[in-house]
């Protein structure tokens, strides 16, 4: 039974149902991954069930879905056969170690922990007067991510980056989206019919006066274009120009009335009043955006709930992120601790938590064709660098309590996807006998 | 730590202000104990006179570390593991970086297994002014024959590096052992059958000892505190791996509980955890490449959550490239400094014809940029401009780096661009072009505009340095 599949042909499959997440799938792209003996892959056997165009199975199935990613997959079977275990030699001489002495191992669960985070939705879907197929829930944990204090009612969701005109990029991200880079649409379509994408975010970056100086009303029509060439909820960000950014944001804004976007963002540097007041007149969800400062991120959620009265189900935080290598360190504790001060009842920061995951390809660690220094050891190919630096960043700030993960490289998003449900507790597999180690085949 | 106050620790100090610590009086020398930045041996009539032994002994216990600390091999390259005393690094901060140990096995051909442990002691990545480097050997016996064992042993010790003995058979690790005597190996594993004999080897040779019991607490802390009781200090625990599934975020779930329960005061198991990322490679992943992507996953998760050595198989420079950073990520000391000192440096001994260059104050970024001057043998003035300890791309987009910025720190250095130098120029960040018109007239000095990563500096000098006239 095969377990690779193109994903276009899976998408094709299950368009018509409700599918979060497909997990497992072999991605087109530069890199094939291959994660089909961790369980939660694709299995031909749904599909053939799904065919049937049974529609009580089909809600089943949309059902289990949504709580699970995708359910019980067949993996296959392990290739690598553990050899047998060794034989324990007869015993030598024991004088000190004669009996076990029983323990009983016990811990408590985190009793300061009293608050939940805020469940904030991005999209609205026909029942609640918008146009997406779906709708993306963020936060809602009792506890720091994966923990066993509490279940984690909403897994990580991650939108990939579209932007509205052709730009530099590293090579190993170029060579998926060429060929859409002058079309938002297709370039967005693109993400979520092949790389799975749960949301997409136009980056209205060709409106800074230093680029294209594009008018606001013109930027607007990309996100009308991208909102009709997909039906995920989307993110709207501007050029990260202060001034031009609030007229750009509120534009968008509006053409986007009633789809509960999310607009990136709203920072102190600028008119964040403005930019609240569209986001509360049309109907979105407001990124408050500070730079690794866990006290300037108060300040702003203070002033957008208590000056701009954004409702609390409205805010998302984007505390920055920072590169493995580059400045991680403060990102990953910044988050930690903002999400360990909301579990503790901070009100000021019970909120979901996204991240700039495509920062790491800042890293030259993840674009450079090797080293600069000439005593470091070989850094080889590059093309497998930078995607592993896109998710071992966006990993850690999983763990550290970061919720929603803006990224760019395809197999970067089903990896991670991959392991944050398998944390999250939603992957199946064969369970694989460890005991043996020592003796695998690797 | 039992204490966490200077006073706590003053009280057990002689309390006469000696100096002999290089501490001006007792009371700091005490926060610096509290802070674990100073110890005990560092008092020289706490440890020498006998009427304080006591109450050394007693600060001694009062300070250690909650987490015991086991050290691996030999020598200046032997690895301490453990010594936590918080959950969160910023806390504190973590003590002792994950070890990062990779496999070989007894039957491998001797070539093969001497290159590939020369290639694990030799690996360096440079990073802000030192080297960042792996730490050991896992030797797996899948031969269960205990020469085969020893010859191999033998080869890897002579590279002297700290090793792991992986065998859950006596008689193949007491072969082991008897090849390489007081090089400290790490013995894997005891567990609930052969218990007896490997606490024995462990008691006899006087070397630390992994306890194994997958997905079972409560025989992982039977082991411990049976191993513990019969006199066996240097415990480390190993609750199972698993790579996929259910079974790995058991996994997670049990290094959350250990180490939980070790900080808060269970001393029966407050040993460091053992996490075997290899175990990736038995999860029927095909593509070799996809193996490796998600040992790396599964390594980093317990990089982050208490795994304080690892056993794993990738060499691949992008397994063993973000792992060695995301260690240094999560075990650098949050209280050192974000921000380097605002102000001119000379890397090399520039002249009146060197370059001059700005970047922004963030230690990281400075040091990036300091390494690829020096490294590539780049004579200059290096400014850093006080930007809050932001980068030069986030600074720029925030405003903490203008040409108002590095105009008022060319000023606060005493540094003259039209004196100092001869050539009235600067090379600005690539990240920072947009200031370059700004630039020109605030200094009014002629701005060449640098690569957007300062590792393209040689190469840029090359092309532009000395500017045309």
């Amino acid at each position: 039974m095969a377990n690779k599949k193109k994903l276009s042909e899976v998408t094709d499959m299950f368009k018509d149902v409700d599918i979060l997440s497909l997990e497992g799938v072999t991605i087109e792209g530069d890199i094939e991954i291959d994660l089909s003996g961790l369980g939660g892959g694709f299995d031909p056997m749904l599909a053939a069930i799904l065919g049937q165009e049974n529609a009580v199975l089909a809600q089943h199935f949309a059902r289990l879905a949504g709580v699970f990613g995708v359910p019980v997959g067949f993996g296959a079977p392990a290739a690598g056969v553990p050899a047998p275990a060794p034989a324990v030699a007869p015993a030598l001489a024991a004088p000190k170690l004669k009996d076990l002495i029983p323990a009983k191992f016990d811990v408590a669960n985190i009793a300061e922990w009293t608050t939940q985070i805020q469940e904030v939705p991005i999209g609205n879907t026909s029942a609640d007067g918008g146009s997406r197929g779906k709708r993306v829930m963020l936060g809602g944990e009792k506890a720091l991510p994966f923990f066993p204090d509490a279940p984690m009612p909403n897994r990580n969701q991650v939108t990939i980056d579209v932007f509205d005109m052709r730009l530099g990029l590293a090579k190993a991200v170029k060579e998926n989206y060429d060929e859409v880079m002058d079309n938002p649409g297709e370039w967005a379509k693109k993400n979520v019919e092949k790389f799975n994408a749960d949301m997409i975010t136009i980056h209205l970056i060709s409106t800074d006066p230093l680029v294209k100086d594009t008018p606001a009303k013109e930027a607007a029509k990309t996100v009308e274009e991208v909102l009709q060439a997909v039906d995920v909820p989307i993110a709207i960000g501007g050029s990260g120009n202060p001034q031009k950014d609030v007229e750009v944001l509120s534009k968008a804004a509006e053409v986007a009335e009633g789809e509960r976007c999310l607009i990136a963002s709203a920072s102190l540097n600028l008119d964040y009043a403005k930019i609240a007041e569209a986001a509360l007149k049309y109907d979105h969800d407001v990124l408050s955006w500070t730079q690794l400062d866990m006290n300037a991120q108060k300040e702003l959620n203070r002033k957008l709930m208590k000056q701009c009265n954004v409702p609390r189900d409205r805010i998302i935080m984007d505390p920055t992120t920072a590169a493995l290598g580059y400045g991680l360190d403060y990102a990953y504790t910044n988050m930690e601790r903002i999400r360990l001060a909301a579990l503790m009842g901070d009100e000021e920061l019970t909120f979901p938590m996204s991240s700039g995951t495509t920062n790491a390809w800042g890293a030259r660690e993840s674009w450079m064709v090797s080293s600069p220094l000439k005593e470091d050891s070989d850094w080889g190919p590059r093309e497998y660098r930078g995607p592993i630096w896109e998710i071992i960043t966006g990993l850690s700030l999983a763990i550290a309590g970061n919720d929603l993960f803006m990224m760019m490289h395809p197999t970067s998003v089903a990896v991670l996807k991959h392991i944050t449900q398998t944390l999250f507790g939603s992957i199946e597999a064969e369970p694989v006998d460890i005991a043996n180690w020592i003796g695998a085949e690797v | 730590m039992k204490i966490n106050s200077p006073l706590e620790a003053y009280k057990y100090l002689p309390q006469t202000n000696c100096g002999e610590c290089g501490e001006a009086t007792c009371m700091a020398f005490a926060s610096k104990l509290i802070d674990r930045s100073g110890k005990t041996a560092d008092c020289p009539p706490l440890m020498k006179e006998k009427k304080f032994a006591k109450k050394l002994a007693e600060l001694d216990r009062l300070l250690a570390p909650e987490i015991r600390e086991v050290v691996i091999g030999v020598g200046d390259r032997a690895a301490k593991i453990g010594g936590d005393d918080v959950l969160y690094r910023h806390k504190l901060t973590f003590f002792d970086k994950t070890k990062m140990f990779f496999d070989v096995t007894d039957t491998m051909d001797e070539a093969a297994l001497v290159e590939r442990v020369k290639k694990i002691a030799n690996f360096k990545k440079f990073y802000v002014g030192r080297h960042l480097l792996l730490d050991g050997v896992a030797i797996r016996s899948v031969s269960n024959d205990p020469a085969k064992f020893a010859a191999a042993v033998k080869k890897v010790a002579e590279v002297g590096i700290p090793m792991i003995f992986c065998s859950f058979n006596p008689a193949v690790l007491k072969a082991g052992l008897e090849a390489a005597k007081d090089k400290n190996p790490l013995l894997y594993a005891a567990n609930k059958d052969n218990w007896k004999e490997v606490g024995e080897l462990a008691l006899e040779y006087k070397v630390p000892v992994v306890v194994s019991a997958i997905n079972d607490l409560d025989t992982l802390k039977t082991l411990a505190k049976t191993f513990a009781e019969a006199g066996i200090k240097d415990i480390v625990l190993d609750p199972g791996t698993a790579p996929s599934g259910k079974g790995m975020k058991e996994s997670f779930t049990n290094f959350l509980k250990i180490r939980r329960a070790g900080i808060m005061g269970d001393t029966e198991i407050a040993y460091p955890i053992m996490a075997i990322p290899l175990t990736a490679w038995m999860a029927g992943i095909t593509d070799p490449v996809s193996a490796s992507f998600w040992e790396t996953a599964m390594a980093s998760i317990f990089t982050i959550r208490y795994g304080d050595i690892m056993i794993l198989h990738s060499m691949e420079p992008y397994a063993t490239l973000p792992l060695v950073h995301l260690a240094e990520t999560i075990y650098t000391d949050p209280r050192t400094p974000v921000a380097v000192d605002s102000k001119m440096y000379k890397v090399g001994n520039p002249d009146e014809n060197s370059p001059v260059l700005f970047t922004t104050n963030f230690a990281l970024t400075y040091y990036t940029v300091e390494s690829d001057l020096s490294s590539n043998g780049i004579t200059c003035w290096l400014l850093a401009v006080d930007t809050d300890g932001i980068g030069v791309e986030a600074a720029a987009a925030g405003g903490q780096l203008s040409a108002d910025k590095v105009k008022d720190a060319f000023d606060k250095s005493g540094f003259d661009i039209h004196k100092d130098v001869k050539h009235n120029s600067v090379i600005i960040p690539g990240l920072a072009a947009r200031l370059q018109g700004d630039l020109e007239d605030k200094l009014g000095a002629k701005i060449l505009v640098g690569p957007m990563d300062s590792g393209r500096l040689p190469g840029f000098m090359e092309k532009n340095w000395p500017p045309k006239q």
